[in-house]
């Protein structure tokens, strides 16, 4: 049955009513609008995974591994079916078949080693913490009760936690591959042994990355809600990537793509740790499929601390080259980095994101690099905060000071000599990246104005002078990061196996309305406030008229989600781009109803006006409704003014920044204390400039605790020691300081906003400076490192022996040779 | 099975409940009231917050049981009307990122300035060392609890 809809007058209805919205000129970039986010969010009307409930949902529990390393004999889940309220319980191998293997998508050599990853392990457990069965039941609290009836017979096997100790192949992770080394990753640019060679300095480190624990408030938790008869099957969770999660789940499952809908709800802070395919996703699947009800997993955090991603633990050898006057002639890098026990989604991939940035803002003549995956029995590693680009910047970044002690020079006067001055740009690093802008001059002047760097100096001065027993140390960082991921061809060159573009779709609703869809995915950022910011601005509508709909794989059907400091520098310009559109199609419309030529409109701040003829208007809104009711449009006109937009940058973006750091160190006790911080970043233009000081103060305290509290230590056995919060340090606010932070705005040049992203900056930046502030204050009592986290008992041991404080773990297991630095002056190595 | 009696967020509840089961499920699973998030097993966090007869109190580390006869306010009966002042506040000085540690942060700061209705930042700092938050690095949260202090202090 067909019926006509009467539609005529309704464009007058709506303007009679007051309902259709009018243009806004007033400038909303740049400006500090309060988020749209926090309405929810301070009233608890939110929407996280674990909130979710459905008619007749069961919950899962996995049991896990009680050993790093074993053979599983047998296992025998039917003791836990007896159990009250036990719908089913599955090992390893009754599920195998269809669970398969969970995906790595960064093949980073074709000669890569990677090893199966089944989601419940089958016939070996790796780390403490793989999944050996699960048991589905009507609450969390009768499933968890009935894992304890399983029966599990394990064969210790070995335990490998040192990857030195890894590559000797004594003990293998994974037997049938015959060595724990995933991969050897080299890079050389010009003539590294000539610059070496003959080099009145040189200068040679070891640093440790130490372990982290991203330690996102939100636990993961996924949902799948079946449709059983339709083999369809929504899931919800705490991730990052719900498109990409989209597309690997179908590969991991055989599960059809188009019968899959993935949800980000609100999810509450990733940081990399959500930028995963998990085990208990694919599990969550599985069990819906078969069971055909909706089921339900949240992690407890001592669960998610032993399988959730870790981050950073790399062993960085690294050399530098100068000459007297302290240009730096030439860098050589060696990394081991440690992929845990099983390769996640880009957990290869990591290290070898810091692989261009080891130079950092510094000219020279030659580099290498060479990074060695290895495997151990611990839990894997993948993306943290910074993701490769922390460890290159902290490498550097010590190393620069180290240098500036070598010569007897300012640590600042060293960094001014070598970085790129701002005449320069754009410049092409030794390591092949192109900087398109900057000014580290400017950036660092106004941080030395900030933190009085002078006073500083003479004070410290004074303090060594008479011997004060609080010391007081000066710490430097003047960093840049690669943001922006990605070109999508240069992922291609590196064997990625995705693409870097996003896509951002913008309707035009008839009441004037604006719905911007957008492929990037919120998890705190105040993506619905920036984007609604640039639409605004864009489209000259009102900011409060502009609604965000993002982490819905049906809403918003394509996008590569959010991580690396993406979302604006792609995300946001893909809104740009496509409210261009908006207004090339709507323009036409304007020339058709104002019966002009298209060349004679004119379009600023949602009017279109007839050149010559000032009173000649329509506004966006205007244009929005008539074309909704389409009842006059030009021939040949798709009457649509709604555009989409798949925006792939053509280089990254690269915020820069000087951070400096003052620590007073108690030399009797050993605690380091932070007195200031001062840090003036350059992250492009701003859209939100009281988002972006957010951004950095979080960078700022992530990056302080990696370098003061932060540290996942295992035992010689394999097992996670800081395994729950009372023991993994996470800073509380009585634990930081205040922070001072100021920018300077170099725009980007490589996107049509000017932006360059801003997420990880500060952690980053931080931990060198913190590190350095607190070398500097004790190395005239014979201290040259401490190894992170600086905690005082590490300082401490420093001040007695002159060692890197050496290790915190009971029986000393994570040794990697401590304090095996050397100096070396006037001479080739 | 044990019988418990609370009032939460102005209504009152009577129910039965396993000795073992804790406030927060209760609250959450029982009651719907999932504007209480868990963020930890170990009472380290906070996010679970809640007021129990007006003072702050990690409801991960009670139990339902415990709770008998008690009066407790969550997040989601924090506002009466109109947002309370701390919630403002924390909007106001974008003292939240992600916020998941928002609900147990603001209603630990409720119950810190009835203790102390003009904290000094250290004093703020220190005040909220139970509640853990991973995004804002703590700073603007302080701020949000110094302007919640002046706006209730000229209120009273």
């Amino acid at each position: 049955m067909t019926e006509k809809v009467d539609t005529s007058g309704i464009e007058d209805q709506v303007i009679d009513s007051g309902e259709l919205g009018t243009p806004d000129a007033s400038p909303q970039i740049g400006q500090g609008r309060k988020r749209k986010e926090d309405a929810k969010l301070v009233t608890g009307q939110t929407t996280w995974t674990d909130n979710i409930m459905f008619p007749g949902m069961l919950h899962f529990a996995v049991l896990r591994s009680p050993m790093a390393h074993a053979r599983i004999s047998r296992v025998d889940v039917r003791p836990a079916l007896d159990r009250p309220g036990v719908h089913a319980a599955f090992s390893g191998a009754d599920l195998a078949a269809e669970l398969g293997s969970l995906p790595c998508a960064w093949p980073v050599t074709t000669d890569m080693v990677a090893p199966a990853h089944p989601p419940i392990a089958t016939d070996e457990v790796r780390y403490v913490g793989d999944a050996v069965a699960v048991v589905v039941a009507r609450d969390r609290y009768a499933a968890a009760d009935a894992l304890e009836a399983i029966e599990v017979d394990y064969d210790p096997l070995p335990a490998v936690t040192d990857m030195e100790e890894a590559l000797k192949d004594e003990v293998l992770v994974h037997a049938d591959k015959g060595t724990n080394r995933c991969f050897v990753w080299p890079m050389e640019s010009g003539e590294v042994d000539a610059a070496f060679d003959g080099a009145p300095v040189v200068v040679q480190r070891r640093f440790i990355q130490q372990r982290l624990i991203p330690t996102a408030m939100e636990p993961r938790a996924v949902v799948v809600a079946p449709i059983a008869a339709a083999e369809e099957f929504t899931l919800y969770s705490a991730t990052q990537i719900p498109h990409v999660l989209r597309v690997m789940l179908a590969l991991t499952t055989g599960i059809p793509e188009q019968k899959i809908r993935v949800v980000a709800p609100d999810v509450g802070g990733g940081f990399g740790s959500k930028l995963d395919v998990y085990a208990e996703e694919v599990i969550a699947m599985i069990l819906a499929k078969r069971l055909g009800r909706p089921v339900k997993w949240t992690e407890s955090r001592s669960e998610g601390y032993q399988t959730t991603i870790h981050g950073r633990d790399q062993i960085q050898d690294i050399a530098i080259a100068a000459d007297r006057d302290g240009r730096i002639r030439g860098l050589k890098v060696d990394i081991k980095a440690d992929m845990g026990a099983y390769l996640q989604l880009i957990t290869p991939g990591i290290p070898l994101l810091g692989a261009q940035m080891f130079p950092g803002i510094y000219k020279m003549d030659a580099y290498r690099f060479t990074c060695t995956g290895v495997f151990t029995t611990k839990t894997p590693t993948d993306a943290y905060r910074g993701a490769g680009r922390p460890e290159a910047t902290f490498a550097i970044e010590r190393i620069m000071d180290e240098l500036a002690v070598e010569l007897g020079m300012d640590p600042v006067e060293l960094r001014r000599r070598n970085w790129i001055r701002h005449e320069e740009f754009p410049y092409t690093t030794i390591a092949g990246h192109t900087y398109d802008t900057g000014d580290y001059e400017a950036a660092t002047d106004k941080a030395l104005a900030l933190f009085d760097y002078d006073g500083l100096r003479r004070e410290q001065q004074q303090r060594r002078d008479r011997r004060d027993p609080v010391q007081l140390g000066i710490g430097v960082s003047t960093y840049t990061e690669a943001c922006g991921w990605a070109p999508s061809r240069i992922l291609g060159s590196l064997s990625y196996a995705g693409g870097g573009w996003e896509r951002a779709s913008i309707r035009m609703l008839p009441t004037g309305k604006v719905e911007v869809v957008t492929g990037t995915t919120p998890h705190g950022q105040g993506h619905v406030t920036c984007w609604s910011q640039i639409a605004a601005d864009a489209l000259g509508v009102p900011f409060e008229d502009v609604e965000v709909i993002h982490g819905d794989t049906r809403s918003s059907p394509m996008g590569w989600d959010t991580y690396g400091s993406r979302s604006v520098s792609v995300g946001g310009v893909a809104v740009h781009k496509a409210a261009e559109r908006v207004i090339e199609k709507a323009r036409t419309m304007a020339a058709h109803l104002l019966e002009a030529s298209e060349d004679d409109i004119e379009f600023d701040k949602g009017t279109f006006r007839v050149k010559g003829s000032p009173e000649a208007t329509k506004t966006i809104q205007e244009l929005a409704l008539a074309t909704f009711a389409a009842h006059d449009f030009p021939t040949d006109f798709e009457p649509n003014i709604n555009a989409d937009y798949v925006y792939d940058p053509e280089n990254f973006s690269y915020p820069h920044g000087t951070h400096l750091c003052a620590v007073e160190v108690d030399t009797e006790t050993g605690f380091p204390t932070i007195r200031s911080y001062v840090c003036v970043d350059d992250v492009g233009t701003v859209i939100n400039p009281m988002i972006v000081e957010g951004q950095i103060h979080g960078g700022i305290a992530q990056g302080i605790g990696q370098a003061l509290f932060e540290e996942a230590i295992y035992d010689a056995a394999g097992n996670l020691v800081t395994g729950t919060m009372v023991d993994y340090l996470v800073p509380s606010a009585a634990d930081l300081p205040s922070f001072v932070t100021d920018r300077t705005e170099t725009p980007a040049t490589s996107n049509p906003l000017g932006v360059k992203g801003a997420g990880e900056a500060g952690a980053i930046a931080a931990t060198p400076a913190v590190v350095n502030a607190v070398i500097d204050a004790i190395r005239h009592l014979g201290v040259t490192d401490v190894r992170m986290p600086c905690t005082p008992e590490r300082v401490w041991r420093a001040l007695q022996d002159g060692s890197d404080g050496g290790d915190r773990a009971a029986g000393g297991t994570v040794a990697y040779g401590g304090a095996q630095t050397a100096t070396t002056a006037g001479g080739a190595q | 099975m044990a019988r418990v009696q609370m009032t939460v967020d102005g209504i009152r509840y009577d129910d039965e409940v396993e000795p073992r089961l804790l406030l927060v499920h209760y609250l959450r699973d029982r009651l719907g009231l999932v504007g209480t998030p868990v963020g930890c097993d170990t009472s380290n966090c906070g996010s679970c917050t809640v007021l129990l007869d007006k003072r702050s109190a990690k409801s991960c580390t009670v139990l339902a049981v415990q709770a008998d006869g008690a009066q407790i306010t969550t997040i989601q009966g924090l506002a009466d009307g109109e947002w309370h002042p701390m919630q403002q506040a924390f909007k106001e000085t974008h003292a939240l990122q992600c916020g998941y540690c928002t609900p147990g942060m603001i209603l630990a700061a409720v119950d810190l300035l009835q203790e102390n209705p003009t904290p000094s930042d250290e004093e703020i700092r220190h005040g909220l060392e139970g509640n853990l938050c991973r995004c804002t690095g703590y700073q603007n949260i302080v701020t949000a609890v110094r302007t919640a202090a002046a706006e209730m202090g000229t209120q009273a």
